[in-house]
């Protein structure tokens, strides 16, 4: 039963369809997410008390930070499955990531750095997690540069994906010895991404956040991967039968679903 | 059948053996091309002194992180030469197509690739340092990284190269892509030059870059090869 | 002609070459779609098109270096992607690019060659007398014409041990005469069980060869 629902939605037709009936309810659960996770952390949670208002920014910084590793291993995942059984939405799904997981690397960098303003009154401290990340952002960026190099873009993701594979080995290696430099460079500084006990008021907004980013990364990469299909698919009959007219839209999609559905073949 | 297996296993050893020799006696052939990426490191490090000022104490206390930083920019220089010339001539296409496994033919030409640009600068080195002021008794562990730590740059890039080797401009990309992944191996093998030059214990640094070099010899030459067939389709 | 090697020979079991709804799409164009063929032992498959059409892209495919948009190639009944080096083993491809090392001589290249597939069929001294360049062993190859490097490739599948050729117009660059010497190895290769795919413009004239044609166009 799952392995059939996996192979049908490895087929691009039928998951262009779906998606597309998936996306507005993905949307409207993902904004109230985080419009009540705004709301919990600006207005609910309580100021802290040795930071002020300033920590509220970590509202936006953990959860980014979050995403930006998390969207890497999802990266590498979905790589590695289109490389092993050569299902095009898999590698699809990686190079779609990457610019999602670049702009929450940089998103990250970028509140770490405000937030460091007060804390340390410098916009840039080498500290171990702000350098992991950087170093994590340039891995991001290998990886778009290589997919956008390559002119074939089947090969393109291929390679994107070993890539990919290789970060997702290094990132555990390059994460410690940044940790172990910082340690060695610096002395033990208390840095303010220590785990601290965090009460529960602060903990229940930071968490939706976290909810609501992950859906705001399916939506965006569902969003990327239908334009994809449409781009890579264009010669494709039912491709030309959706965009040709949209009134046929329901002809199509019957059609979809009826039709045999692999993964693996292309509808030229 | 497990005689096969042997003699199977003889004939790839001895393809590695022959595609090694075959690659050094490319490079003797073409033996002026060697020296370049060893001036460049030697450029490199020439710069330093004359763009910060020659003070002594600043050049020491730079000396390991210099050495290492142009270490790691002429090793990726040199990079390309791992597998251009085979692609652009064929061969790669051959090796390929060979019946033996391609993980252990990259094996091969990664290993020529060190012997030829890696070791040279195990030589260099301790003259250079000599110029930026790094004491004696560091000399030894900075060769001794570089013996560790220049086969990992070779193992990495060679990814990088294969990846990158079918692109016209693939140079700058192979930058980006190659030098993230330097990082541990720069901030170990740096360390451990900068502890010995202050006369402290280095075991740990080098045994993580013993480590590096053991993980980078079993799992690099499998991407290298995926990749190469990526990069020829 | 002695044939050293157990693997090609007659009473052996039959090799045999297919393409199962092969389809290939380069740039918005489809080349080819729903390919198919099979040849087995003692055949030549002729594969004809004009410029574009997709010649080089089959041949790559079928040699599994190329991807195919569809479709499979299967060597002996299984797919050519599962079998890997068992495949390649009984494969030599010649393509555009001939994969000669000039800054080696021609010995060199040949004990290349050798090391990388198993060494068969003839010694390097018989096959350079096949192919007409007796007397050039320590020649780099830099310093041989672009006709007598197409030779010298064509000489890399004498002395290796492979039953399927697979050449990327193999007679560019050849005089008259090399393109007869060299339809001749083809006939002798087929004869003993081989089995030859070859792009080319010329005229193919294989005596006594079971010759198929596919054309592209």
């Amino acid at each position: 039963m799952f392995m059939r629902f996996f192979h049908r939605m490895a087929s691009p037709p039928y998951f262009y369809v779906i998606s597309g009936r998936w996306l507005p309810w993905l949307a409207v659960i993902c904004l109230a997410l985080i419009l009540a996770g705004l709301y919990g952390g600006l207005v609910e949670a309580p100021a802290d008390y040795q930071q002020g208002d300033s920590f509220r920014i970590i509202y936006i910084h953990v959860p980014s930070a979050w995403m930006s590793l998390f969207i890497y291993v999802v990266m590498a995942v979905a790589g590695g499955i289109g490389l092993i059984w050569h299902i095009k939405l898999a590698e699809m799904v990686a190079v779609s990531s990457a610019p999602i997981g670049a702009s929450f690397t940089f998103l990250a960098l970028v509140t770490g750095s405000l937030w460091g303003k007060p804390m340390w009154g410098t916009w840039w401290v080498w500290d171990g997690r702000l350098t992991s990340e950087l170093i994590l952002l340039f891995l991001y960026l290998g990886v778009i540069a290589l997919y956008g190099a390559i002119d074939d873009k089947r090969r393109a993701g291929r390679a994107a994906a070993i890539l990919a594979l290789v970060g997702v080995v290094n990132i555990p290696i390059i994460h410690y010895s940044v940790e172990w430099w910082n340690t060695l460079h610096q002395g033990p500084t208390v840095t303010k991404f220590d785990k601290p006990s965090i009460h529960i008021s602060m903990l229940i907004p930071l968490l939706l956040m976290a909810g609501g980013f992950k859906l705001f990364y399916l939506i965006a990469v569902l969003m990327r991967l239908r334009s994809e299909i449409l781009e890579r698919e264009r010669n494709s009959k039912w491709v030309t039968a959706l965009v040709g007219s949209e009134d046929r839209r329901q002809k199509t999609e019957d059609r979809v679903q009826e039709s045999d559905v692999d993964p693996r073949r292309v509808g030229p | 059948m497990k005689q096969v297996v042997c003699m199977k296993r003889r004939s790839t050893l001895n393809a590695f053996y022959f595609l090694l020799k075959r690659d050094l006696i490319l490079n003797f052939r073409r033996r002026a091309e060697i020296a370049n990426p060893l001036l460049f490191f030697v450029i490199v490090i020439t710069l330093f002194p004359l763009g910060v000022g020659a003070k002594p104490q600043l050049l020491q206390s730079m000396a390991p992180g210099v050495i290492w930083v142009a270490a790691l920019l002429a090793a990726m220089l040199s990079l390309d030469r791992i597998f251009r010339s085979d692609f652009e001539d064929g061969s790669l296409e051959q090796l390929l197509l060979s019946a033996h496994p391609v993980s252990v033919l990259v094996l091969a030409k990664v290993a020529a690739h060190w012997l030829v640009t890696g070791l040279p600068l195990l030589v260099v080195a301790p003259l250079l340092a000599v110029l930026l002021g790094l004491p004696v008794d560091a000399m030894g562990v900075l060769v001794v990284t570089l013996l560790l730590g220049t086969p990992v740059l070779s193992l990495v890039g060679a990814i990088g190269v294969a990846l990158t080797v079918g692109l016209r401009r693939g140079g700058i990309i192979l930058s980006l892509l190659v030098l993230p992944l330097y990082i541990p191996v720069l901030i170990f093998a740096s360390n451990a030059v900068d502890m010995a030059a202050g006369g402290l214990p280095v075991t740990a640094q080098l045994s993580m870059l013993a480590a590096f070099l053991a993980l980078a010899l079993a799992l690099a030459p499998w991407p290298a090869a995926a990749a190469l067939r990526i990069s020829l389709s | 002609m002695t044939f050293s090697s157990a693997d090609c020979e007659p009473d052996k079991p039959e090799y045999y070459l297919e393409a199962c709804d092969l389809t290939c799409v380069r740039d918005d164009q489809v080349l080819f779609d729903g390919l198919n063929f099979r040849i087995g032992s003692k055949q030549v498959l002729l594969i004809e098109g004009k410029n574009g059409s997709g010649k080089t892209s089959l041949l790559r495919i079928l040699c599994g270096l190329g991807l195919q948009d569809g479709g499979e190639v299967k060597w002996c009944g299984e797919s050519i992607e599962r079998l890997g080096a068992g495949y390649h083993q009984h494969l030599a491809y010649v393509g555009h690019h001939d994969g000669i090392k000039r800054d080696l001589t021609v010995l060199e290249n040949l004990h290349m060659a050798q090391a990388l597939d198993q060494p068969g069929r003839l010694t390097i001294d018989q096959a350079l007398e096949k192919v007409n360049l007796w007397g050039y062993e320590d020649v780099q190859a830099h310093a041989l014409s672009a006709g007598q490097r197409r030779r010298l490739a064509l000489a890399r599948l004498l002395v290796t041990d492979n039953c399927l050729w697979i050449l990327d117009e193999p007679f560019t660059a050849m005089d008259k005469e090399g393109i007869a010497d060299f339809e001749r190895l083809i006939a002798t290769h087929t004869a003993h069980g081989g089995l030859v795919v070859l792009t080319s413009h010329h005229s193919l004239n294989c005596d006594g060869a079971d010759v198929q044609r596919i054309d592209l166009s």
